[in-house]
């Protein structure tokens, strides 16, 4: 990544024309990836630029996946610099040192627009022989009286200031940027096919590889003939590597026929005895008995066998495959003692560590390019670095630069799913209806077992990964007598995060059950929760908001009936009313979904709106469609003809409001996910009474 | 073989069965045209013969003859497509991998109706997955370009 020294810096800022260059560090976020603590402040890994011909140009060597960061951190970069929006852009940060001032040790974003607008002040008052202080800025200018200077005009001179050793951040009421609905800046490259993904990458002497990996999870190459594959035309390698076969060819196609006649006689391993559906038989058993305590108040047992009234409910999720609409793939160029990568990766940290490892070469020596990303929501980011690992091995072996392409049957059946789950919940109802007794067990596979993380991460045998989203479920604060237990079968099937994380199965479970019991006692479900959720005033007004905007109370068009359900992860309460019918068919359909959201401050309500449209339609596609199942270790899916995901006429309308608030700021990528299969499936009894408790929902 | 991509005739070395999509990709450098699933599921790779949206990832390279080839780098020189003008207003756009082959789509079903009901524009458009989910501002951005073009008759 970039290394480079203050003095290095310093010297390379004098020889620089070019303009203002400051660096700043903003934290990746990869899943449940953990920042040890006591670290020296991190590299930057993000820069501002601000030209003399008026350009201003943040650079990131972020994963642009659809999330819309580079228009969020834009934002708030342009808000604190005070410069004019229509010139901003944003680029892929090059591989290369930058001369650029380090914001070091700012913790937020922003401070890096503030500090170059401290140096373009500085600049502006060496010149007119004034006192900074004196001077203020709009929209990319220095302004004193009826002076002014362009930032374009002082981006050298700012260049050679000293910089300022602390900054002040502008207060929200006169943000003019931040909170203001935003078109993205990556567009004109996306709808002009112009976006280089990591598909995308061309070189002249870049071959394509396509591998063939076991057909079971874990097996191994016993023998293999590759006597047919060599003779298609374009295939020039065909070699071995620890995942599989690969064959390399001057193009996809020759790859593809070439790895279709490979003759492979695979050792299948005891993958080959996985079997989804007796694996959920043996999680259904697994969960009537005690795992290993996640978290515990009271006495539940005790509790649980003097209730007069006990609702009790199994919830059972499948694994799922993230299919992101780009095929994974990685190009890699191993010359003079270095190692190349473009990709498009979530986790570029990791990939370094496991690229040098492989290549035999410093992890300073790894550069990664990184790309459009074609989707990742958590598929990019492998703490294994399975796909960014295998195409180093490849290119390797090899010999030749090469690119690794996925097919969508490769990543169907690729493995790194959503875990499948069980959760077996029992709770005893006091004589208002409230539950006093709560008894939940939760079965299903660690993300973070035998990975780097696992030692850091899973404290007493509790990944939290599993249980987030109930261990700290509102609900569950105000029970008296609770615990919730945890078992984590280790499967050779390897299981990953995925969009929302341990939420996707926790909010099924936990709102599902709230509606249960909101039934059980006779409540109407709006009222049954709020009432459990009175000392929570962010999650009673975004439920309160979404069920107002949503009509709660009101009749449903005929045919049609209504579900709640709210749920907090990465730091935002999202609440979603979804309103549904049912065919002649018995297939569910759901018409509109009202969302609200509080996320803290919204930096771009326009993103947002997008993010909590498109989190509802990919967990829509898991309510109703999408299931990964597994015989004879064999996966059964291969592309979306039978592993079917959300298409336009199934989309409903989203309506997404937005609650001011001040709280800290949230994630809002993932969240909006997590609460939609509870809101349909509660949607679903209301209008069937059937309590549908499976994923994909399906009506009896 | 000989290819008429975006109004320019090529001279293409590849084999009789290579599908289209791999021909335009690799052969040719069009990246915009995208690989998603190879069995015409997804509809990224949707490109235009002589103006009819067509899949090209199944389509092999000698099935296209003299026909005029369009993708998404021909539909216009500078994004400037009605159909593209949209999206953009819009803000479509998320990770943007599939959104060459929704544009190409919804290019296809305007020129051919160009007042399409919500229910065309979702029969048009069901042959194109995107897993961002930014189907409901396609929908919209279908509409508008419509409305524009009934607006500027």
């Amino acid at each position: 990544m970039i290394a480079f020294t203050r003095r290095e810096l310093l010297r390379k800022s004098l020889l620089s024309g070019a303009g203002l260059f400051v660096a700043f560090h903003v934290p990746r976020k990869a899943g449940a990836v953990p920042q040890p603590a006591g670290k020296p402040p991190p590299d930057p890994n993000a820069f501002v630029r601000v030209a003399p011909d008026e350009s201003v140009t943040v650079l990131l060597a972020h994963s642009e996946m659809g999330q819309g960061i580079w228009t969020g951190l834009a934002m708030l970069i342009a808000e604190e610099l005070d410069c004019d929006w229509s010139r901003i852009r944003v680029e892929h940060a090059p591989a290369a040192p930058v001369y650029a001032h380090p914001a070091f040790g700012m913790q937020m974003t922003g401070t890096a627009g503030a500090m170059a607008r401290a140096m373009l002040v500085r600049a502006a008052a060496a010149q007119w022989k004034t006192d900074a202080k004196r001077l203020r800025t709009e929209n990319g200018f220095v302004l004193r009286g009826d002076d002014r200077l362009s930032y374009g005009q002082l981006a050298v001179a700012a260049q050679a200031q000293t910089p300022p050793k602390t900054v002040k951040l502008k207060d929200r009421k006169s943000w003019k940027i931040i909170g203001k609905p935003t078109r993205r800046l990556d567009t004109p490259e996306k709808i002009t096919g112009k976006a280089q993904f990591g598909m995308d990458v061309r070189m002249p002497d870049l071959r394509t590889a396509l591998v063939a990996r076991s057909p079971v999870f874990g097996g191994k190459v016993k023998s293999f003939d590759a006597s047919k594959a060599k003779s298609v035309k374009g295939v020039e390698q065909v070699v071995q590597v620890p995942s599989g076969v690969a064959v390399i060819a001057s193009n996809f196609w020759s790859a593809k026929l070439g790895r279709d006649a490979l003759m492979i006689d695979w050792d299948p391993g005891p993958g080959a005895n996985v079997d989804s559906a007796k694996l959920l038989e043996s999680y259904r058993a697994q969960a009537k008995t005690k795992g290993t305590v996640a978290a515990q108040q009271g006495d539940a047992e005790e509790a649980l066998s003097h209730s007069s009234k006990r609702v009790v409910a199994e919830y059972d999720v499948p694994y799922l495959a993230h299919a992101t609409m780009e095929p994974l793939n990685c190009a890699v160029r191993l010359a003079d003692g270095r190692c190349e990568i473009w990709t498009g990766t979530q986790f570029q940290t990791m990939d370094q560590m496991s690229a040098a490892r492989i290549a035999g070469v410093a992890p300073e020596n790894v550069s990664i390019h990184t790309q459009f990303l074609g989707g990742g929501f958590g598929r990019r980011a492998t703490p294994t670095s399975d796909f960014v690992s295998e195409a180093v091995q490849v290119a390797k072996a090899a010999g030749v630069p090469v690119k690794t392409v996925w097919t969508r049957e490769d990543d169907i059946r690729g493995g790194y799913y959503r875990p499948m789950f069980l959760h077996r919940i029992e709770v005893g109802l006091d004589d208002k209806g409230r539950p006093f007794a709560w008894k939940h067990t939760i079965v299903g596979q660690s993300i973070l077992a035998g990975t780097p993380f696992e030692q850091l991460m899973v404290k007493n045998g509790v990944d939290n990964v599993s249980v987030e989203g109930v261990v700290d479920s509102p609900y569950l604060e105000s029970v008296p007598a609770r615990v919730v237990t945890l078992h984590s079968p280790r499967l050779e099937v390897p299981v990953l995060w995925w969009r929302s994380v341990g939420n996707t199965h926790t909010a099924f479970a936990m709102e599902s059950m709230i509606d249960e019991l909101a039934w059980a006692a006779g409540r109407d479900p709006l009222d049954y929760r709020s009432a459990l959720l009175a000392e929570k005033p962010r999650h009673l007004r975004a439920l309160k908001t979404a069920a107002e905007k949503a009509g709660w109370g009101k009749a449903a068009p005929k045919g049609r009936a209504r579900g709640l359900a709210v749920h907090e992860s990465f730091g935002s309460i999202i609440a979603e009313a979804a309103e549904v019918s049912v065919d002649d068919h018995k297939e569910i359909h759901v018409h509109r979904v009202t969302c609200a959201v509080d996320c803290g401050t919204a930096i771009n309500p326009l993103g947002v709106e997008a993010q909590v449209q498109g989190a509802v339609a990919f967990g829509l596609s898991a309510v109703l469609q999408s299931e990964v199942t597994l015989k004879d270790g064999r996966v059964e899916q291969s592309n979306f003809h039978d592993y079917q995901v959300l298409r336009l006429p199934d989309m409903p309308e989203v309506a997404v409001h937005i609650i001011e608030s001040d709280a800290k700021m949230g994630g809002i990528g993932e969240p909006a996910t997590a609460p939609i299969s509870a809101a349909v499936a509660n949607a679903v009894y209301a209008l069937t009474k059937q309590r549908l408790r499976s994923l994909p929902l399906r009506l009896a | 073989m000989r290819l008429n991509v975006n109004g320019t005739e090529r001279q293409v070395d590849a084999p009789d069965d290579m599908p289209l999509l791999w021909v335009l990709r690799d052969v040719l450098g069009l990246t915009g045209t995208k690989f998603g699933c190879g069995m015409a599921q997804c509809g990224a790779c949707t490109v235009h013969i002589e103006g009819q949206a067509v899949r090209s990832c199944v389509l092999p390279v000698s099935a296209v003859g003299t026909r005029m080839v369009t993708t998404i780098e021909g539909l216009s020189p500078d994004g400037s497509h009605p159909v593209q003008k949209a999206w953009a207003d819009q803000d479509v756009v998320q990770c943007g991998y599939c959104q060459p082959g929704q544009i190409m789509s919804a290019a296809a079903l305007l020129a051919q109706n160009p007042e399409p009901t919500d229910q065309e524009i979702d029969l048009a458009m069901a042959g194109n997955i995107c897993r961002c989910g930014t189907y409901q501002r396609i929908r919209e951005a279908v509409r508008s370009a419509a409305s524009k073009r009934r607006a500027e008759r």
